[in-house]
């Protein structure tokens, strides 16, 4: 502890973490290093949040975990210092980190549903760490818990550790692993990406108790992220990454409002404006035929057996009606568990409705992939959100891109090589890349060529899975200009599923949201992001983070996030899902009878009991 | 207030410069030295991927089994003796000391014991690994198969399976070579299919897990057959594992085929192999000059698994330890 009061003497503030000059790197059997972190420096005080933001390969979340002591597995601190509390921990033993970690830092991983054992109850894990550690009895942890409860706003504070993780949602459970890592009363927080598995409106919610309880608990906290609309939120300065090396640091809205850095000014760039009207990229209609390209029509569908009435044992889809046409793009948009990714899987066949339609060209479609002809296959392709397992991890990118052309043979005159060549160019790869295996690309490179390979089958409709998910604000915005280029070049038509609206706006020709498998409000997307709202698309909209200090205040203030915030989303056989969460809900009709479609003209329609007069408001 | 460009490079700044000013002010801004114009790549998922390079340990487990296996395919050439020749016709004693002649001695029947033992190895490592392949054969087609038929053909292969499973080997082993009779083919034939239901459970897993994979969907999605997706999505992907637990395998059934012929019913008099030696000799313990004849097969066939063992864990351990979790 000396060595604290030394430092005192030179730096101001409570100083709770430290590196200087840390390095970290992957010696190889060969004796060579790959350097990961490349000397970085930063202090985090007490009461401060500090973001460490970049993309991934930055480093970001192997300097965040050097504050436990932990290199991960391959790695290895090879020089500089990481000061916990002035003790060097990169140089103790694990007998030496174990007093520290869980009570003297504490770590929050990006899922709670991964952090969270799911056979033992809430509240005997989140007292866990200080009761193990001795630094608190049963029973004080148990206070310390349900102080926690209620700081973290979670519902039922007094009952919900008794639960177990399955019964709380998933934003809840996020802060409830918050409540765990707090529990010890620890002096540094290291959050992981928190938020960013989670969908806008439980974003909204998390983020506050977040920032409410690291303020009002004085802990300091290392985020990391690489959302900088988060970190515009939460963060009181900011260190910006590339590359294993600090690119600019200093407080939020310095960094953000004026940054300096050329990489710093990308990565704001990165960021798609807010979704408003106007912003549609209306495609143009040269490539449009009377019919559909695809079209479902009245269709139910869900998992498990079906019944004798025709219902699924567990219904995801009630009743869709949505059309695509040639050449234009169709953004779906919902929360997790609304039944997006279902309806993509009922239009490629991978799950056949249980009711209803699925029409290519005007030509009714088989609900299954065996009843389909090969030629219906190749104009449905399918592009699954992960690259990382879509593609075969024990194929070359040529025989990745090559079966398809072979099983549709669509390399018309050129060989197979040169058209493998020419898609590559299309996803703008090297050609090289062919050789390839899909563990030497890079995650946005993987997320083309699985883009590829749809393009392959010279497809008329791409159903893209949540595509830009899993990847980085950059990569994420390259692959959107990416699919704009592809659509003007080739004509086809896209289905983008994406839970971010602000992606699915700067990209889409119409709009469908989805609630509990229903459609709530769809029509072209100038249209659906303008009043008259659905009150569920009004609660999107105002969910979208915005990268300036202090949004976070005011869309929590909105009536939206009021009502939408406790409600669990549930799908109900009549009336409207969404009525448990709705600010404008009738009570006795909308949760009893179906809600009227209401049509603005030009396609535009809302599922709603209210008028669409007052929807504007 | 805010630094500018000239700064030094992030690596050699100092930590003042992000850090407190004498008010406790924190306005600093730190921006790193660039150059306009720079591009930012993409930067790459992980490091590399390293090759595989044997530990310590594994070069050892290699230098065994290679040993063992040079001696199986060649010993019957490189043997002092016959494997059924008497070293020393005029000298009745059984169990012999090492002497000159005979460095690890005699047996019960005053044979050479370093001949019986090369002679042997051929025996024990060809037996069992023509009852492994065979193992592999059968259980990697049908365990694989029945991840990829529908449920109704997976529920009854499993079952079925799974009675097999339920019967203790050695006895199941013994019952089968006490009815058909010893013989080589029989001993591997047995083995085979004892072994081929542990084989089938393994594949049956492995296909499971890489069935439900979304380049697997991706492929049935495309309309590809039953056929291009065993042998081009799930098979490159599920070889890896299996032949890691190949080199296991044939450990037991080194051990299998060991003691059916230390309880008589394996290899028969007066061919040589491992576990028959250990039985032959068993009087030595109580009668020998030396413990010997027992010792020294008992002991090849423990240097074998061993190595097998380390080979196996080596490769396991590189693949960041999902291998042996499988296993």
């Amino acid at each position: 502890m000396q060595k604290t009061r030394n430092h005192g003497d030179r730096i101001h503030g409570d100083i709770v973490f430290e590196t200087r000059d840390l390095r970290i790197g992957a010696i190889q059997p060969d004796g060579s290093e790959i350097r990961i972190v490349k000397g970085v420096d930063f202090q985090v005080r007490r009461g401060e949040v500090v973001a460490l933001i970049g993309e991934s390969g930055s480093g970001k979340t192997t300097i965040s975990l050097s504050a436990l002591g932990y290199a991960k597995p391959g790695l290895s601190f090879t020089g500089g210092e990481a000061l916990l509390l002035g003790q060097d921990v990169t140089r103790m033993s694990v007998d030496e980190l174990r007093p520290l970690r869980g009570i003297s830092v504490a770590y929050l991983a990006q899922s709670a549903a991964a952090t969270f054992n799911p056979s033992i109850k809430i509240n005997e894990q989140v007292t866990e760490a200080p009761v193990l550690h001795g630094t608190k009895t049963q029973a004080e942890a148990d206070a310390r818990a349900l102080e926690l409860y209620r700081a973290l706003e979670l519902p039922d504070p007094e009952t919900i550790g008794d639960r177990y993780p399955h019964q709380v949602s998933g934003g809840q459970l996020q802060r409830l692993m918050a409540a765990m890592a707090l529990c010890g009363d620890p002096e540094l927080l290291v959050l992981d990406e928190p938020t960013t598995a989670l969908d806008v409106t439980t974003q909204i919610e998390v983020l506050k108790a977040f920032k409410k309880v690291i303020k009002e608990e004085g802990a300091a906290a290392i985020y990391v992220t690489h959302d900088l609309a988060v970190v515009a939120q939460i963060a009181d300065r900011v260190v910006v990454l590339y590359n294993g090396e600090i690119k600019e640091a200093g407080p939020v809205e310095e960094v953000i409002d004026r940054s300096k850095h050329p990489y710093t000014t990308r990565l704001m760039d990165a960021i798609r404006p807010m979704p408003e009207a106007g912003q549609g990229d209306a495609s143009s209609d040269e490539h449009l035929r009377e019919a559909p390209a695809l079209e479902a029509r009245g269709v139910d569908a869900g998992y498990g057996g079906i019944d004798s009435s025709g219902r699924p044992a567990v219904p995801v889809l009630r009743d869709i009606d949505v059309a695509i046409q040639r050449g234009k793009t169709v953004g779906i948009i919902g929360e997790s568990g609304c039944g997006k990714s279902t309806l993509a899987r009922v239009y490629a066949g991978l799950l056949p409705a249980a009711s209803g339609d699925i029409y290519l060209d005007g030509e009714r479609l088989s609900p299954d992939l065996a009843g389909r002809t090969r030629e219906q296959l190749r104009k449905v392709q399918f592009v699954y959100q992960m690259a990382d397992t879509a593609l075969n991890p024990r194929q070359r990118i040529r025989d990745i891109l090559g079966r398809p052309i072979d099983f549709y043979r669509t390399a018309e005159g050129m060989t197979r090589r040169q058209r493998v060549e020419q898609l590559l160019e299309m996803v703008e790869l090297p050609v090289q890349f062919a050789d390839r295996y899909p563990h030497e690309l890079s995650g946005g490179q993987k997320q083309r060529v699985n883009l590829a390979r749809a393009l392959a089958a010279n497809p008329e409709v791409v159903l893209c899975d949540e595509v830009t998910s899993a990847l980085d604000t950059i990569v994420a915005a390259n692959v959107i200009e990416l699919l704009k280029r592809l659509q003007r070049e080739t004509g086809v038509s896209f289905v983008f599923i994406s839970h971010d609206l602000s992606t699915v706006s700067s990209f889409a020709d119409e709009i469908v949201v989805l609630y509990a498998g229903m459609v709530a409000e769809q029509g072209p997307t100038d249209r659906v992001l303008s009043p008259p709202f659905h009150p569920y698309t009004r609660l999107l909209v105002s969910s979208v983070p915005e990268p300036r200090v202090g949004w976070l205040e005011e869309a929590a203030a909105t009536r939206e996030a009021k009502a939408g915030a406790s409600g669990a989303v549930t799908l109900t056989e009549t009336g409207c899902p969404f009525f448990a969460r709705c600010p404008l809900a009738i009570p006795g009709t909308c949760e009893t009878v179906d809600p009227p479609t209401l049509d603005d003209g030009n396609g535009h329609v809302i599922e709603c009991h209210r008028s669409l007069a007052e929807l504007s408001a | 207030m805010s630094n500018d460009a000239t700064l030094p490079p992030s690596t050699g700044a100092h930590p003042d410069l992000i850090g407190g000013l004498p008010d406790g002010e924190q306005t600093e801004h730190f921006v790193a030295p660039f150059e306009h114009g720079v591009s930012f790549d993409e930067l790459p998922d992980a490091p590399p991927k390293a090759r595989f390079r044997p530990s310590l340990t594994g070069w050892i487990g290699i230098v065994i089994v290679a040993f063992w296996i040079a001696i199986a395919v060649f010993g019957p050439l490189l043997a002092p003796y016959g494997e059924n020749d008497l070293p020393f016709p005029d000298d009745y004693s059984e169990f012999q000391a090492p002497r000159e002649g005979a460095p690890l001695g005699t047996d019960v029947e005053d044979r050479d014991i370093l001949s019986r033992i090369m002679y042997g190895a051929g025996r024990t490592i060809g037996i069992a690994f023509a009852a492994t392949v065979m193992a592999y054969a059968l259980g990697v087609v049908l365990g694989i198969g029945a991840a990829v038929s529908g449920p109704k053909v997976d529920m009854v292969m499993s079952r079925i399976n799974d009675a097999f499973l339920s019967l203790p080997t050695i006895m199941l082993g013994l019952v089968v070579v006490a009815a058909v009779g010893s013989s080589i083919p029989v001993l591997i034939a047995t083995a085979g299919l004892i072994y081929a239901t542990v084989v089938f459970r393994l594949a049956r897993a492995l296909g499971m897990e890489i069935m439900v994979m979304d380049f697997v969907e991706a492929a049935r999605a495309r309309g590809e057959g039953r056929w291009w997706i065993i042998t081009r999505e799930i098979w490159p992907n599920a070889a890896m594992p299996l032949i890691t637990d190949f080199g296991l395998r044939l450990i037991y059934v080194i051990l299998f085929i060991s003691s059916l012929s230390f309880l008589g019913l394996g290899v028969q008099p007066p061919q040589a192999d491992w576990g028959s030696m250990v039985r032959e000799n068993l009087g030595a313990l109580q009668y020998g000059q030396s413990i010997i004849p027992v010792l020294a097969p008992a002991l090849s066939i423990a240097t074998l698994t061993v190595a097998i063992n380390l080979i196996v864990d080596d490769v396991s351990a590189q693949a960041g330890g999902r291998l042996s979790k499988r296993l």
